[in-house]
């Protein structure tokens, strides 16, 4: 019965006719899993209204094809509108593996999609692996798991997904072997996009649906983007973020200093958030952003589960702490034991110098 | 007006170890609290209590035998019923299975306006299940509520965007899932404690709630666990030295060069 089912699609969500940075890593991802199951194609499901301008772009991030679903009742995104289009094109066409952005839109659609097909759906995933002796690559490198029991010759190609759970305590792969689709909902943040190709071509299919306006439920009144500076966590080259060991909110504005001196972004922990310092926009964590950029500054952040949860796959990490005990330590490149307040001054006057 | 609220026992998640050889949880001595989301789904249903005194709230569950406690805060709080689904047979639920439990659950209920739910639970994570329950009773939804108003029969919310939020309006009976910013869970009362010591808890088992059986529990569910385990350290770095600041700094940018990192 499975064996009827073929291709990766991806849920590649776009919002007033932009694409979502997240659908273009899954892009990335798709392209990687297709190639690893082998005869297989990465797909990428466009919906909206007037939204056909977007297809070049997503063959030049790796959709080998796309899937148009296009209609003014599409204009806005709603539950019932998504999830009749795409349960009835997840029918007709029978994909093997659905992915959609965990984001605010995904969440809600994902799940609700899932229940019509009664197949599985695995949460806010941040591994995905086909082959098993990928799997237990990942599993020697990042984890605890004992994987002697594992056959790194087996044919298992079901998708296994990677997620936390228990706030960031406990990671599980969920495996879908019965049903299909196999669906997850992948984090923000976490997969690699592909470069970018603009010379890259596909094929468009453009799918014929039967959305009707007594389908939908729902009225959208109006869209409203609260002005907040902006804060592009997730495309950071390099972070500095503060955490309570700032002492004040005035702490930011040294962090702020080192940020424009070394190009970076500014973050924080949640206590700085929790006390009023910041913005939650800055938060890094797993109930803010997952980053993971080149240099990760952590001035003054003790390194609770939750705030590495989001950021202990950055490439250099530099920890700044008067408590040379602090779990931050555990995952630091460069321990830099100490008060920031003189610490970070010094990397501020030095960082140009040669 | 009839409303249920779905409230879910979970351990706190602060309090949580886990036994790093099995990568399973070590549950023994952990509190068990009313999932946060939650708490708030039931605020927000209790103030329309007390804008309408006539309205009935059922809070509902699906746990075992001890998540009654939880259902006694929420009487204590202020709802006026509370239900308990527990069988053996539901052990193991997957989302896909919960909801078909929990809808099933809502069916025998029969009688509804309203459906209000978490966002997410803080154990599982997945804000799967309120969506899923929608689904599987043909109601429309809207999830990651923030503010909430009534009037009549139509429903307006904010739903809460990552740089902002749109503006919804609906009408009942719909199900809506509730995120913190939607109000500030009041304590339990006392006349409240008083009264829900007393007050008897309605138990269901999978016959009383009339599902198929082949759509609940372990065996059902599409997802499986397939392993668990503790994300490793990341090897330990090395501590910079240095007498002062300046000469700490000094190496760090020193060695930063040297690897050709800036
Ligand atoms: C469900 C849940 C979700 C959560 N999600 C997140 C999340 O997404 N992100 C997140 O960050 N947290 C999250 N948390 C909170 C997390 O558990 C911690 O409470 C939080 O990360 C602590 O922030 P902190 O490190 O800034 O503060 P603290 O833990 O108070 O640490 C302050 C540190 O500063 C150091 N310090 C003090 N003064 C100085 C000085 N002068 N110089 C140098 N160092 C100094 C101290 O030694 C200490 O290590 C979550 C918690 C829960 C329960
Ligand atoms: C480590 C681990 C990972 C898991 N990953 C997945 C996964 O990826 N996919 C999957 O399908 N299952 C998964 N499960 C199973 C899942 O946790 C259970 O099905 C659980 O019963 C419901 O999911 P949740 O806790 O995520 O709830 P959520 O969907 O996050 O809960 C949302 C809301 O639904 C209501 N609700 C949820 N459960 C109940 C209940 N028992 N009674 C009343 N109301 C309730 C509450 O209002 C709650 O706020 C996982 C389990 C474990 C242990």
């Amino acid at each position: 019965m499975n064996s009827e089912y073929k291709d990766i699609w991806v849920f590649t969500e776009q919002r007033n006719g932009k694409l979502m940075n997240v659908a273009l890593e899954l892009l990335g991802e798709g392209y990687r899993l297709s190639r690893e199951i082998g005869d297989s194609k990465v797909c990428a499901v466009l919906v909206g209204n007037k939204v056909d301008t977007l297809v070049n772009e997503l063959y030049a991030y790796g959709a080998d094809k796309v899937y148009l679903i296009q209609d003014e009742l599409l204009q806005n995104y709603t539950t019932d509108g998504y999830t009749k289009v795409i349960t009835d094109a997840i029918r007709e066409y029978k994909p093997e593996i659905v992915l959609f952005g965990a984001t605010h839109i995904g969440r809600d659609l994902a799940p609700r999609i899932a229940a019509r097909l009664d197949t599985g759906l695995t949460a806010d995933c941040t591994r995905l692996d086909v082959k098993v002796s990928n799997y237990i690559d990942y599993l020697d490198k990042y984890t605890t798991s004992n994987t002697a029991n594992l056959d790194r010759n087996s044919e298992d190609k079901n998708l296994k997904q990677t997620r936390p759970a228990f706030g960031g305590n406990l990671m599980a792969t969920i495996i879908c072997p019965n049903n299909r689709p196999q669906m997850s909902t992948v984090r923000p943040g976490v997969m690699q996009k592909r470069e970018k190709n603009t010379c890259a071509t596909g094929e468009l299919v453009t799918v014929a649906h039967k959305l009707s306006k007594d389908d939908i439920y729902i009225t959208v009144v109006e869209q409203v983007n609260e002005v907040k500076e902006l804060v592009s966590l997730t495309d950071a080259k390099i972070i500095c973020s503060g955490g309570r060991g700032l002492g004040d909110a005035s702490g930011f504005e040294l962090i702020k200093k080192l940020a424009d001196k070394v190009g970076g972004v500014v973050g924080a922990s949640r206590a700085a958030v929790d006390s009023g310092w910041i913005d939650q926009s800055h938060q890094v964590g797993q109930t803010g952003t997952t980053v993971k950029p080149n240099i990760y500054f952590a001035c003054g952040i003790s390194g609770a589960i939750q705030h590495l949860a989001g950021m202990q796959t950055s490439d250099i990490i530099i920890a700044i702490n008067k408590d040379p005990e602090a779990p931050i330590f555990e995952v630091a490149d460069y321990a830099l034991i100490g008060d920031l307040h003189k610490i970070i001054p010094e990397i501020i006057a030095q960082w140009d110098e040669n | 007006m009839k409303i249920i609220v779905c409230v879910k026992q979970v351990p706190d998640t602060n309090e949580v170890r886990i036994d790093p050889e099995k990568g399973t949880l070590i549950r023994d001595g952990v509190p068990s609290i009313l999932n946060h989301d939650d708490a708030n789904a039931l605020e927000e249903v209790l103030r329309i209590k007390d804008q309408y005194p006539d309205t009935h709230v059922t809070v509902l569950t699906m746990g075992p035998p001890q998540a009654k406690e939880m259902l006694t805060d929420c009487l204590a709080m202020g709802a006026d019923e509370a239900i308990l689904l527990s069988d053996r047979a539901l052990g193991g639920s997957d989302t896909w299975a919960t909801s078909n439990a929990l809808a099933a659950g809502i069916k025998r209920i029969g009688d509804y306006d309203l459906i209000f739910a978490g966002r997410q639970a803080i154990d599982g994570d997945t804000a799967q299940v309120g969506p899923q329950i929608a689904e599987k009773l043909e109601l429309p939804q809207v999830t990651y509520v923030k503010e909430f108003q009534l009037n009549d029969r139509e429903v307006t919310v904010k739903r809460a965007l990552e740089n902002g939020y749109e503006l919804i309006k609906l009408q009942l009976p719909c199900l809506l899932t509730a995120i913190k910013e939607l109000n500030k869970p009041r304590y339990m009362s006392v006349p409240g404690i008083y009264k829900a010591c007393t007050q008897e808890i309605t138990v269901w088992n999978a016959e009383d709630i009339k599902v198929d059986l082949s759509t609940v529990g372990l065996k059902a569910s599409p997802t499986n666990v397939y392993r668990s385990f503790t994300p490793a350290p990341k090897g330990k770095g090395i501590t910079v030295e240095g007498e002062t600041a300046k000469e700490m700094v000094s190496n760090l940018v020193g060695s930063l060069r040297e690897k050709h990192i800036i």
